[in-house]
């Protein structure tokens, strides 16, 4: 114990040295958390407002369905196998048919989709039920980036074009019964909803649909001509988006902790200098080199501890109101991505971060301050207590 | 008596590579020291003394011929036993006090002993004894910097005797002090000699230091020219 012992005593015998490389450190503890909780409360808000309003616990595609490729949209639907059907009529799942569409708000033209989904569905949280009842009009839903681009509103008439499942051009009119906010843009730019019977029957489509979303925790099953998405295929964007963006900061706080170690190195080397007498000292009275060493990188280690000691103490009030009030994204921001992002990123902290993060500095700091220390084993005692550097 | 030799050196020779030109520190030394002696060695600046002084004291190996210590060996000794020699059975004070500038005067004296491995409660009679010895009882929470050049000597002093080692190598002790505070840390080391038959060996050119001395061994450029026993 009384390398510890001495290495603490050391540390804080060096009085403002010492807390002013505490202070640097500090801000690395600080910025790596502050920055990784931004980008995983982004992972998980993004993530759980997809899973809430699109993916589900997971959508089954019919076969040739790839959202990527317009050209397999008016293609891909398939009849809804029995089960996934006797589910769909339990509310326990939600078949959507995506037909591919044309509409004329104001005299304009849009490319746009119809999904038709079951308005009683309760498998996703969006507001269909507004797409109950009708006096024989067909109603839509949109959301507000669709009301924006087209210049629709509630209450509005839209003529849609589609092509039925023969391949026939077919128009009605619908009516715009609500306009419904969302962070998710695939649940809204471009698409209109409508009911998925009314949509089977426009397409000549009955029992047919492009998708089932079922809810969260339903085992995957094996349907002829369906396929299963998990989380891996209907999360990935944003996994990459959150990975590309924290990849990209990690850059800054890389810098920033080059930044410190190379500061603790300095100061590493500079005390080895200063104190080449002190170790003499220590060797003159019989403390082995391997225990020299092990003290002067101890105090570089402890300093890490240190660091985030001070860290803590201007770095929690200041993540703590992050996590209550958000870090608000300039106007317009959050929808620049395409991805589901709200106005203000919410940090999330984990232990794993906090203590992961702590770990890596401990681990880097101790490794910048051992390799200065190796120069302790090439010091001659007798030069070093005059003061010598042998 | 030949069990109660401390310190015998046998032809012993240091040489430093300068150059072409190796410098000769010290020439066939043959020496023994008695356990309990209070003895220095003398002569100019150059002349081995501080060399002979570090190869006793195991901070340096001879170039040839043998140093033998307390029973070991030096010239054989590895890193490892040479700093537990040090550690258990010899102090050292110099000429610049070399006391640690981070710790008080009682954490400074009691650092051997936590290399040492004592008890906390063993350390503080210790350390309160050896400032007690010193005359500095009252001056344990200081820093060095807020001491005097004696003073600072008088914690060395403290620092070296402190373990009660069997040798203390004291290399030009008084050379950064005032007369009176040079007589004061003699005559410290002196009672200390006394009461704990601890041996000290120094290496001085003070005159003061050396009106002390109970034999005298004289260097010149590395040979040993005198060696005298003295009544003080």
């Amino acid at each position: 114990m009384i390398i510890p012992k001495l290495a603490f005593r050391n540390l804080i015998g060096n009085g403002a040295k010492t807390w002013l490389n505490a202070l640097v450190l500090s801000f690395s503890f600080v910025a790596i958390i502050w920055g990784q909780s931004l980008f995983e409360g982004m992972d998980r808000e993004m993530s759980k407002v997809t899973i809430d309003q699109e993916a589900g616990g997971g959508q089954y595609w019919a076969g040739a369905y790839d959202p990527y490729d317009p050209a397999t949209i008016d293609d891909a639907p398939a009849a809804i196998p029995a089960d996934l059907a006797a589910e769909a009529a339990a509310g326990r799942a939600a078949p959507i048919l995506i037909v591919s569409a044309t509409i004329y708000p104001k005299g304009r033209m849009f490319p746009a989709l119809l999904k038709g989904v079951d308005p009683d569905q309760d498998v996703l949280k969006l507001p269909f039920d507004r797409l109950l009842g009708g006096d024989g009009e067909i109603p839509g839903l949109i959301g507000a980036r669709t009301a924006k681009s087209t210049g629709l509103a509630k209450g509005d008439t839209v003529t849609v074009r589609w092509r039925d499942a023969s391949g026939t051009f077919d128009a009605a009119d619908v009516v715009v019964v609500d306009v419904f906010q969302t962070q998710v843009q695939t649940v809204d730019s471009g698409l209109i909803w409508v009911p998925l019977e009314t949509l089977q029957a426009m397409t000549g489509r009955p029992g047919r649909a492009t998708v089932v979303t079922v809810p969260v925790g339903s085992a995957p099953r094996s349907y002829p001509g369906w396929g299963f998405q998990d989380y891996d295929v209907l999360l990935k964007d944003i996994k990459s988006f959150v990975q590309a963006k924290s990849l990209g900061f990690s850059i800054f706080y890389v810098t920033l902790m080059a930044l410190a170690l190379l500061a603790i190195f300095n100061t590493q080397i500079l005390s080895i200098w200063h104190r080449r007498r002190e170790i003499g000292m220590l060797i003159a009275l019989g403390m082995p080199r391997g225990r020299v060493i092990a003290l002067f990188t101890l105090e570089g280690a402890l300093l890490s501890i240190l660091a985030a000691a001070v860290g803590a103490v201007y770095g929690l009030p200041l993540l703590i109101y992050m996590s209550k009030h958000g870090w608000v994204l300039p106007a317009g921001q959050a929808d620049s991505f395409g991805l589901a992002l709200d106005k203000a990123l919410y940090p999330a902290y984990s232990t794993g971060l906090v203590f992961g993060t702590i770990l890596l500095v401990l681990a880097a700091t101790t490794i910048v301050s051992f390799l200065p220390t190796r120069k302790i084993v090439t010091l001659k005692p007798t030069d070093a207590l005059k003061g010598k550097w042998s | 008596m030949e069990n109660s030799v401390l310190i015998r050196t046998v032809n012993l020779t240091k040489i430093y590579p300068s150059g072409e030109q190796p410098i000769t520190a010290l020439r066939d030394v043959n020496l023994v020291f008695q356990a309990g002696e209070f003895a220095g060695l003398v002569g100019p600046s150059g002349s081995g003394k501080t060399t002979l002084l570090n190869i006793v004291g195991s901070l340096d190996v001879p170039t040839s011929g043998s140093v033998e210590v307390l029973g070991e060996k030096i010239e054989t000794l590895s890193h490892k036993k040479a700093a537990r020699l040090r550690n258990r059975h010899i102090g050292f004070i110099f000429q610049t006090f070399n006391l640690l500038p981070v710790y008080t005067v009682y954490e400074n004296v009691e650092f051997p002993l936590l290399l040492l491995g004592m008890t906390a409660a063993a350390r503080r009679k210790a350390v309160r004894d050896a400032l007690a010895w010193v005359g500095l009882s009252d001056r344990e929470h200081s820093r060095p910097a807020q001491l005097s050049g004696g003073q600072s000597q008088r914690v060395a002093i403290a620092r070296a005797v402190v373990k009660k080692p069997d040798l203390v190598l004291a290399d030009e002790p008084t050379a950064n002090l005032d007369a009176d505070n040079s007589h004061h840390i003699l005559h410290t080391m002196e009672d200390i000699n006394r009461d704990l038959g601890t041996t000290f060996l120094f290496s001085t050119h003070d005159a003061k230091v050396i009106a002390h001395l109970r034999r005298k061994i004289t260097l010149v450029d590395g040979r040993v020219t005198a060696d005298e026993a003295r009544t003080t």
